[in-house]
């Protein structure tokens, strides 16, 4: 331990090493932070395999013991989870309020992060502390009394109604997030288009949007996962028309394993694809987050 | 009509954020104070009187402090680790960033896969000869087990989102700033200790803020792992809601969740004070 102290932990005491001996350190250093990288992929990896081992094993399997930690490929509990009364459908009312929910969140942030980049106004500062403010509380919860609120307005248990309360979830990123993509593109592109004879819409349409269309699809995704995710407002509001997670969450004390697990990896699945697909964008969208 | 424009752009979000935060934000202070429309502190009493309601803020409390600072290590450890990185960079990223994209129902049923009677943790421990039968260890006789399932699923699910403030913060600082304390003869911890850790402090304060938050709201990881038999004040907000019926009840509890979140915000905020001027 004594000779592999001076790696870094005492700068003011000047060690002198031999050279095979600092080699020794350094491979031995190079070793560990391989070892600790291995270990923290695992860390990540290994549960997500578990489930998909079970989501994979015929029914048998998944209540059997002990358990092999590789799948059969037996599409029996896929099957049973496919079939069970209600899957699909509460599949297919996920996709519909994620999507709705993309679309209200953009449709509503992106304007007012462009808004928030290009010009300066009484208010401003207000509207992003506004914002901002918006994340110090836990947003699910407004899906108390808008239940109330829906059932005098027709809006319970509906798709729309549901997405409306994740778009309020979604919208202070989409707001945030769009604000700093259009802070990236140089203001003077756009009046440069303006001096060409461009209608500041055209200029827009023309210029920005193509530079910051990557960036939006992108937080339009994560406005998607965040929907596709959301359990508590999804099974508050829903009774009929339940999304999947709320479907899931509500049938958990009754429905058998295979279909807890071949659900959460119906759930899982479509995460994996949505971080690949923002991977570039997930860093520089939380760097701005920051201020 | 330029002065207008800007207004103009604002007006749908600003329009959403009155009618579904404001209104609604007000509508459940309104409820937790009033019953059948007279003003009163019974929600309250009603609350505190329950034998659930203690557990379900220490549950939620201790699940607190100790899940956020070992995420706050983990994503520290992690956020280096990818910094140091030449190759394989953004596969590492992708591979810890994706329990950002799982939900936290799904880490409950993929912990659960672990915990449960024929799960692996048992499989794994009659491999290694230690168990001859499978252990039911997700039974309300040894909740802590199902606390100490919650707070791994916590730590495993949600580790991700402050690893990603964080990368984007260290992306933020100036390399000068560390290549200068290098030639002062600053080892690697002085450096991490003195210069990186201080200019990450913006980056570190929404990373714990978020988190905290989050962790207060912990609901579905707990249902999926131990149904009601570990109460949490989220799943006691849900039961009262849906089960027992009373919104009273459930609106006080939402109020509790909301003065612990905005307490422990303007703690972690005075804790991590950033001076205006030393923003990066």
């Amino acid at each position: 331990m004594s000779d592999l102290s001076p790696s870094g932990n005492e700068p003011t005491q000047p060690v002198v090493h031999s050279g095979p001996n600092r080699q020794a350190v350094h491979r031995a250093g190079r070793l560990l932070f391989g070892a600790g990288i291995a270990l923290l992929v695992l860390w990540v990896l290994v549960p997500i395999w578990f489930l998909f081992v079970n989501a994979l094993s015929s029914p048998s399997e998944v209540t059997g013991f002990p358990k092999r930690f590789w799948p059969s490929f037996d599409m029996e509990s896929v099957a049973f989870f496919w079939n069970f009364q209600g899957v699909t459908n509460a599949l297919w009312n996920s996709v519909k309020v994620a999507t709705l929910t993309m679309i209200l969140s953009i449709g509503m942030g992106a304007p007012a992060g462009y808004a928030l980049s290009r010009f300066d106004f009484p208010g401003k500062e207000f509207f992003r502390v506004l914002v901002i403010m918006t994340r110090a509380f836990p947003l699910p919860l407004l899906a108390l009394p808008l239940a109330v609120m829906f059932i005098r307005t027709g809006l319970d248990d509906t798709v729309l109604g549901l997405a409306l309360v994740h778009a309020m979830l979604a919208l202070p990123f989409a707001v945030l997030i769009t604000y700093s993509l259009f802070s990236g593109i140089p203001a003077e592109l756009e009046e440069a288009a303006w001096t060409l004879g461009c209608t500041r819409l055209q200029a827009f349409i023309k210029v920005v949007l193509p530079l910051a269309l990557p960036g939006i699809a992108a937080s339009a995704v994560f406005a998607f996962v965040i929907s596709w995710n959301e359990v508590f407002a999804a099974a508050v509001l829903t009774i009929e028309n339940r999304t999947l997670t709320a479907f899931l969450l509500q049938s958990l004390n009754v429905s058998p394993l295979p279909l807890k697990f071949a659900g959460g990896a119906a759930l899982v699945l479509p995460a994996l694809i949505f971080i690949f697909a923002v991977r570039k964008y997930l860093f520089a969208m939380w760097g701005i987050a920051n201020r | 009509m330029p002065r207008a424009l800007p207004y103009l752009l604002l007006l749908p979000a600003s329009a959403f954020l009155l009618v579904f935060f404001f209104y609604p934000f007000g509508l459940v202070v309104v409820e937790s104070m009033t019953r059948d429309g007279a003003w009163t502190t019974g929600n309250f009493t009603r609350m505190t009187d329950h034998w659930k309601f203690g557990q379900a803020v220490w549950n939620t409390i201790w699940l607190t402090a100790i899940v956020v600072p070992v995420q706050l290590v983990m994503a520290l450890t992690m956020a280096s680790v990818v910094q140091k990185l030449k190759t394989g960079r953004s596969a590492l990223l992708y591979i810890f960033a994706i329990p950002l994209g799982i939900s936290d129902l799904a880490a409950g049923l993929i912990w659960l896969a672990i915990f449960e009677q024929s799960g692996f943790l048992n499989s794994i421990l009659h491999s290694f000869g230690i168990i001859d039968r499978p252990q039911l260890f997700l039974g309300y006789q040894s909740v802590w087990v199902i606390f100490l399932a919650v707070c791994l699923a916590e730590i495993w699910r949600a580790t991700a989102i402050m690893m990603v403030i964080l990368v984007a913060g260290l992306g933020l600082i100036p390399k000068e700033y560390n290549e200068a304390a290098e030639v002062f003869g600053a080892s690697r911890w002085q450096r991490f200790t003195r210069v990186t850790l201080p200019m990450l402090r913006p980056s570190l304060q929404t990373a714990l803020i978020l988190r905290i938050l989050m962790a207060f709201e912990v609901f579905a990881v707990v249902v999926a792992l131990g149904g009601t038999t570990l109460p949490v004040l989220m799943g006691e907000t849900f039961q009262w809601q849906f089960q027992l019926q009373d919104r009273g009840v459930a609106a006080a509890y939402a109020m509790v969740i909301l003065g612990l979140s905005v307490a422990f915000s303007l703690i972690v905020l005075r804790l991590l004070h950033v001076p205006k001027g030393a923003r990066v």
